[in-house]
């Protein structure tokens, strides 16, 4: 059975939620079912077959094509199966997401993952600000799965993160890990200024010493052998850090504002 | 029966229900691993006076470990899971804790999970740090040589405890020459373990004594220098016995251990002093496991996965 593909046909002028187009909501529609489902565009609602052309039958497995950064919350709260996305997506990206795993082939607009749970969420370009955050007004964000991003990610990301793994071929920009409560990032490239500011807990995996700001204290290079068991549970991801094996780093601990347990560790 | 001139007896093993565990110590190189897991297993051979019976299982190779460092596996079984989870967290915070560059891992899956490092994390006195891979809970914990790493439970299944033979010889050290070839056979059976100094016990034990006090007492019947005295189960010409107790994780690693356990004995034959294989029982009333010695070294099965 082919993938259900959704291919978008119509010119997008505002935001279109596609919260209800996932493999939970849709497994046993019929085509005429799935066609006349309704999605808020805008201020009003229209059905899924006036934007999107729809072929394949397989719930299971959805594709967006010619997605653009106007479709916001692919993958709303998915909770099995697989989402892949040709293009761009918009905001919220695998928003509360609890299994599964989404693939985007192009660009994610901010707030990706936000208060994901579970399940993996591939981005093969860049991704805007607050990947892995909490929704405004809440104090956890993302609590679980694994967040790879084959480009750079913005401001914020893995702000309030619970648990779980985020890990960034690319550059980060400023307060990579602001009031971060557990979990690890990973950073390949550069992160801007400010990174950890806050954060309570956590570890924050760099490449290189970035400019620290006043609360994050050095505590000298160490070889540490839980790098050893972290990076051989990567050893299957579809990234960069599954072949890294170092274990020697410079480690400091912060944010010493904020109980300073966290920490961030420099591969040497 | 007969096997290269040793009379195989007509009797059987007797074992018991037992909750077992296995994990992985790994440290910088096999011998601090060693030194973790010996100290860890010892005081480790009779629930009787232990609280479990413990011992190494095997070495293992950088590549079959979690933190890919050189290791040991190691067996523990106790009665019942309350003493089991007691005692391995005792032994943990007294031998691994504080072993340099050790680290400990769950080494069996199960639905049943005890407590391996999740209190012994408070060690940490706040510093310590939880991690997550693989759907697997690891602690951190800051100590003086860098850090603990252990996991946070690991699994308890069924297993059965007190399988044994023993040998009969006719001098001390044939006797004890054919327990540490059979000892050397049994070692590379996995699932098992002997945990016996060296895997093996001299001091067999009947039930009940004349002491109010005493609940077992010295195997009467097959200690040589009573043979005058008492109602002896030893002919005139073995002169030292010794046993052979194993412990498992099913019935059939245990057939498998006394299968190549005893055919490893009776290969020096009686040329070699080994007159007869025996085992011990209780009549058949108290253990829910039954070993026949017969039994098993005529299981074909057993022959072709002899190590």
């Amino acid at each position: 059975m082919s993938a259900l593909t959704f291919t978008l046909k119509k010119d997008l002028a505002q935001k279109l939620d596609v919260s209800p187009l996932t493999p939970d909501l849709l497994a046993g529609k019929s085509l005429a079912e799935i066609s006349a489902t309704l999605l808020w565009y805008g201020k009003k609602q229209i059905r899924v077959d006036e934007a999107f052309e729809i072929t394949g039958k397989d719930t299971n497995e959805i594709v967006f094509d010619q997605s653009t950064s106007k479709i916001d919350y692919i993958g709303s709260g998915l909770k099995t199966g697989r989402i892949t996305v040709n293009g761009d997506a918009g905001a919220f990206l695998a928003f509360q997401m609890q299994q599964g795993i989404i693939t985007v082939h192009g660009n994610v607009n901010d707030f990706a993952a936000t208060e994901m749970a579970g399940g993996l969420l591939l981005i093969n370009h860049n991704v805007g600000d607050y990947l892995g955050g909490a929704l405004v007004g809440n104090k956890k964000g993302m609590k679980g799965g694994t967040i790879i991003v084959k480009g750079n990610a913005g401001e914020r990301t893995g702000d309030q993160m619970r648990r779980g793994i985020i890990l960034i071929e690319g550059n980060v920009g400023n307060y990579c890990a602001s009031r971060m409560l557990a979990g690890t990032i990973g950073v390949l490239g550069n992160v801007g200024e400010y990174v950890g500011y806050g954060m309570r807990r956590g570890t924050i995996l760099l490449t290189q010493t970035p400019k620290l700001h006043a609360t994050i204290q050095d505590c000298g290079i160490h070889t540490m052998p839980f790098l050893s068991l972290m990076f051989k549970s990567f050893s299957d991801f579809p990234s960069k850090f599954a072949h890294n094996n170092q274990n020697r780093v410079h480690r400091f601990a912060g944010d010493i504002g904020n109980d300073g347990k966290g920490e961030i560790l420099v591969l040497k | 029966m007969m096997i290269n001139g040793v009379q195989i007896d007509d009797t059987f093993a007797e074992a018991f229900n037992m909750r077992g565990t296995r994990l992985i110590i790994t440290a910088q190189n096999h011998k601090w691993a060693y030194n973790g897991a010996n100290a860890m297993t010892g005081f480790a051979t009779s629930v009787i006076g232990c609280g479990v019976e413990a011992g190494i299982e095997r070495e293992l190779s950088p590549q079959e470990t979690p933190d890919g460092r050189p290791g040991v596996a190691v067996l523990m079984f106790a009665m019942g899971s309350a003493v089991l989870m007691k005692q391995l967290e005792n032994r943990m915070g007294q031998t691994i804790l504080t072993c340099p560059t050790a680290a400990a891992f769950s080494g069996i899956e199960g639905n049943d999970r005890i407590n391996l490092g999740k209190n012994l994390r408070f060690f940490g006195d706040g510093f310590q740090i939880s991690k997550q891979f693989g759907g697997k809970r690891y602690w951190r914990v800051p100590v003086m040589d860098g850090e603990f790493i252990t996991e946070e439970t690991t699994g308890m299944v069924r297993a059965v405890g007190g399988g044994n033979f023993l040998v009969l010889a006719t001098s001390q050290p044939q006797a004890l020459d054919a327990c540490e070839a059979a000892i050397e056979a049994m070692t590379k059976i996995p699932n098992v373990i002997m945990p016996f100094p060296g895997g093996v016990v001299r001091s067999g034990s009947k039930v009940g004594s004349k002491y109010k006090t005493m609940f077992a007492s010295t195997n009467d019947a097959f200690c040589p220098t009573l043979k005058g005295v008492t109602d002896t189960q030893l002919s005139e010409d073995i002169e030292s016995v010794m046993e052979i107790v194993i412990d498992g994780l099913t019935e059939a690693d245990i057939r498998k251990a006394t299968y190549v356990g005893i055919k490893a004995a009776c290969k020096l034959g009686a040329e070699n002093g080994i007159k007869r294989i025996s085992a011990g029982n209780y009549g058949g009333k108290l253990g829910q496991f039954q070993f026949h010695l017969r039994d098993i070294m005529n299981d074909k099965t057993l022959n072709g996965e002899m190590a």
